[in-house]
């Protein structure tokens, strides 16, 4: 029973950031009908940046703001220079550009920082604090909810009670009547790009402590993970990717606790299957949706 | 050397035929090749047949049918596994034939197939980037099979496989890079003649069909459920012949071989060669080697510290490739063969001056490799 | 009088074939103009040239004395041009206020999240509420659910929020029973006589439209064939007959 609710925390831990990470895939595929593939190495490379920041200056939160800074920069410039140019043409070829972006980023950075895992930090305790006598939850799951809880807030605010987001949403949903209202289309888009990018290097920044260290393949399970909690919640569904996110995270803690760590990237490759062949819509969203 | 596959004009000679003549010509080019080059050249040479098996088969899938799979390396991993357990268990009973690795390539394909057609199966009803995800999905978690039944598979380490030696007859000075040359070239020249012959025909139309309008195809009466899962099948297969051959020129299989990189250099070779052109996948496979040679090279000839150096060895194509991939798909979506077939009827325009006529000159009738998806 | 809108020599079309050849058009500040034509006749895409979504080849287009050149769609409203386009783009996912506010949120720029620019935006949507009186009630239902006529609304009412001088509306009687018909055009006559609004109307309604009209335009096969008074226009029985079909 203890051990049952140890992985419970840890897989709403993990859950909290796939959570975010899903979150951040919708965002860019509501706007542009785009699945951004190079989302997981956007975040790597935001998150080496925190690495050398953090090391550099010796200050963890000096590291995580510039990693914040980069992933809103970052994803303006790769709308901009290279998404942006791809939006008409077939949605394969937006597909196959991302990919062409991760082979890059990831070669850039071993290119820069080698292929050996480095130790990232967390800012806060990760032994668990024991509660009632049963070691539950540690100060760093603790930062992560709370981050993440507060990044969900923020967004929901941002998108439905300023006009910088009703814009934003204006300009996913209808593009040419926005152009007609006057919402400057194009730039509501790279605003999309570079506030997804943020909320993924966020979620770098929250998840990378938990695992082996930092690689330029360090968040090649988190974006599959995501994935199928967006597919699980429905592409178009925010609340459905934070809902899909908690999901997997808790199955993958489960599996990995009782059945061996190795066997999560299996679970979660099994559950992915489930949910396409038993609701191909995804839990939340309408029947249409899936045929692109 | 394959031009044969796609400027085969209006001739009277069958279309059976016609690949079989180019395949015997290409086959006798490549055989005075192997002993023009140097073992290491062979080797290289053989290296781009075995992922011209896989890219050839990926580039009617995606080309062709519109399906973009990024499983295509953990399906290589499938069939180098199964042909190197089949190679060992030969190996393990003292029988030592070159039909063993016949066999145990078969074996390779089967089993790719099989998996193939699970996946296939899956993911049927699933399009663009769906399918491109749970493809991406079975490439990253499929190496873990090797690290959950470690038993059977030897997990991070891998396994080597058993070959059995250059056959006598060839000489004892015969080196081992130009037999695998042989055995992958034949392997790529199989399948290259197959897949000719399969989009040439029937099946190729109904492919064409469903990725060019998928709701016409299906008023058409063709079943597209059917045609997309055996699209992928076939593929399926021809990475799995491509894997295996993986194995036999590496002599050893292990997980690290076959990542998601390798998918996504399957994925560059056809996108470069000019997605849905058997002509392309070539070109793309040679481009695969050639990149990585020319790499090494610059690196080596560069004075760099030994650390820099091993970072860029790995990272320094990788991060071309990924830029080659970026560059063509905005650039150039026809990819090498698109080029190659627009500067081919440029040039043939000028050498024939019939300006009078030149509205009645006939297209080529070869159609020109479909960009990667050319309808929305 | 001075002419809010002047066209000249508007040849523009889709894919380099040209739809529209030469229009020309002067529309005075405070006044309607009908713009009436068989299908196909290049209506629409006069005002798709009028609002930016399409690029003109050759010609002029001129709004309160500027030349508006090529200037992009989202400039054009910035300028004062609303367009209500065929089909009345009410968005669907959101809400009846989301696509009000949305009418003017341009003015709030990046930082108007808060403060006065929103509390003007405020007044303008209540406003709306008050000519359009069964839109309040759903303020906050989403856009799918609206009928036909409540869309009518919500898209003349989205594109007042934009405070245009200059409104182009595509077909606004489509699909519409003929009272509110009747209660839009008077609506519109009443705009434009109370703040000076200037609508070119483009219509297959030719009798409500020319009802409302100070002058008209007879548009066949992307070209004006006939300009003038909207009464003269609706009493030429030969016209009528050639281009109106009544």
């Amino acid at each position: 029973m203890d051990r049952f609710l140890f992985l419970t925390v840890d897989g709403l831990t993990h859950g909290a950031v796939y959570s975010a990470f899903a979150l951040a895939l919708v965002l860019i595929w509501r706007g542009t009908r785009i699945v951004n593939f190079a989302q997981g190495v956007l975040a790597v490379a935001t998150s080496y940046l925190a690495y050398t920041v953090t090391g550099r200056s010796g200050s963890y939160w000096l590291g995580f703001l510039a990693a914040l800074l980069a992933g809103l920069v970052l994803g303006a410039v790769v709308e901009r220079l290279v998404m942006h140019r791809v939006a008409g043409a077939p949605p394969l070829n937006a597909v196959i550009v991302a990919l062409g972006l991760v082979l890059v980023v990831q070669g850039v950075l071993g290119m820069i920082y080698g292929n050996q895992y480095l130790p990232f930090p967390a800012p806060f305790d990760r032994s668990a604090m024991t509660v009632g006598g049963v070691p539950l939850v540690s100060r760093f799951d603790l930062f992560v909810f709370g981050t993440v809880v507060l990044l969900m807030i923020v967004l929901a605010l941002l998108f439905t009670r300023t006009a910088i987001g009703l814009r934003m949403r204006a300009a996913a949903f209808a593009p040419s009547v926005a152009r007609l209202l006057g919402v400057r289309v194009g730039r509501m888009l790279t605003l999309g790009w570079a506030l997804a990018a943020l909320v993924g290097a966020l979620a770098g920044m929250l998840v990378i402590p938990t695992g082996l260290g930092l690689h330029p393949t360090a968040m090649d399970t988190v974006f599959v993970s995501a994935f199928t909690a967006v597919v699980v919640g429905g592409l178009d569904s925010p609340a459905g990717a934070v809902v899909g996110g908690m999901l997997v995270g808790l199955v993958l803690s489960y599996v990995a606790g009782y059945l061996g760590a190795g066997t999560a990237p299996l679970a979660v490759l099994a559950l992915l299957v489930v949910v396409l062949l038993v609701r191909p819509a995804g839990l939340f969203s309408g029947p249409q949706a899936r045929r692109v | 050397m394959t031009g044969w596959l796609h400027s085969c004009r209006r001739t009277s000679v069958p279309t059976l035929a016609r690949h079989l003549i180019g395949v015997a010509v290409a086959a006798v080019a490549l055989l005075g090749l192997t002993y023009v080059l140097d073992p290491f050249h062979d080797y290289q040479l053989a290296t781009a047949a075995a992922y011209l098996c896989a890219a050839a088969g990926l580039t009617v899938l995606i080309g062709q049918n519109g399906q973009l799979s990024l499983g295509h390396g953990a399906l290589m991993a499938v069939g180098a596994y199964t042909l190197a357990m089949v190679q060992n268990q030969f190996g393990d009973h003292g029988v030592i034939a070159q039909w063993t690795v016949v066999v145990s390539l078969a074996a390779g394909v089967v089993t790719a197939t099989l998996a193939g057609t699970v996946i296939g199966l899956a993911a049927a009803r699933l399009r663009g980037p769906y399918l491109a995800g749970l493809t991406l999905v079975v490439a990253i978690a499929l190496p873990a099979v090797t690290t959950v039944f470690s038993g059977v598979f030897h997990g991070d380490q891998g396994m080597s496989v058993f070959l059995p030696p250059v056959p006598d007859q060839l000489g004892v000075d015969f080196p081992m890079e130009r037999w695998q040359a042989w055995l992958a070239v034949a392997a790529a020249l199989l399948t290259l003649l197959a897949l000719a012959n399969l989009v040439r025909g029937r099946f190729g139309r109904s492919m064409r069909a469903i990725r060019d309008n998928e709701v016409a195809a299906s008023v058409a009466g063709i079943p597209v459920a059917r045609v997309q899962v055996v699209a992928f099948v076939v593929s399926a297969a021809c990475a799995g012949l491509g894997g295996g051959m993986f194995a036999v020129l590496a002599q050893s299989v292990s997980p690290d071989a076959f990542t998601l990189t390798l998918s996504l250099n399957l994925l560059l070779a056809v996108v470069v060669g000019g997605s849905g052109s058997l002509a392309g996948a070539v070109w793309g496979s040679l481009l695969l080697v050639l990149l990585r040679y020319w790499a090494d090279q610059l690196t080596g000839g560069l004075a760099l510290s030994a650390g820099l150096r091993t970072r860029l060895a790995g990272n320094l194509p990788l991060a071309v490739f990924g830029l080659l991939l970026i560059v063509v798909m905005m650039a150039a979506p026809g990819g090498v063969q698109g080029l190659l077939s627009r500067a081919g009827r440029w040039v043939g325009g000028r050498l024939i001056r019939r300006p009078s006529h030149r509205a009645e000159v006939p297209a080529p009738d070869a159609e020109p490799p479909a960009p990667v998806v050319s309808h929305s | 009088m001075s002419d809010l809108l002047e066209v000249e020599g508007l040849t523009a079309g889709y894919h380099g074939v040209p739809v529209l050849h030469g229009i020309d058009l002067r529309v005075p500040a405070g006044t309607i103009c009908a713009v009436l034509g068989a299908n196909g006749a290049g209506k629409t895409t006069l005002l798709r040239a009028l609002s930016g979504l399409i690029r003109p080849s050759t010609g002029r287009i001129a709004f309160d004395g500027a030349d508006l050149g090529d200037l992009a769609t989202e400039r054009l409203v910035r300028r004062g041009i609303g367009h209500v386009p065929e089909g009345r783009g009410v968005i669907a996912e959101l809400t009846v206020e989301e696509n009000l506010m949305l009418g003017g949120a341009w003015r709030l720029g990046w930082a108007g999240v808060w403060g006065a620019a929103r509390a003007g935006l405020r007044r303008d949507v209540a406003e709306v509420y008050q000519l359009f009186p069964p839109l309040a009630a759903r303020r906050r239902q989403p856009g799918h659910q609206l009928s036909g006529g409540e869309r009518q609304m919500l898209a003349l009412g989205r594109a007042l929020v934009g405070r245009p001088r200059l409104l182009l509306l595509d077909e606004p009687s489509l699909g519409l029973a003929p009272r509110v018909v009747a209660q839009t055009m008077a609506l519109l006559r009443q705009l434009c006589e109370q703040t000076r609004l200037t609508v070119l109307l483009v219509e297959q309604n030719v009798r409500s439209a020319l009802s409302i009209a100070d002058q008209g335009v007879v548009m066949s096969l992307g070209r004006v064939v006939a300009a003038g008074d909207a009464r003269r226009l609706a009493d030429d029985a030969d016209l009528r007959h050639a281009y109106l079909g009544f």
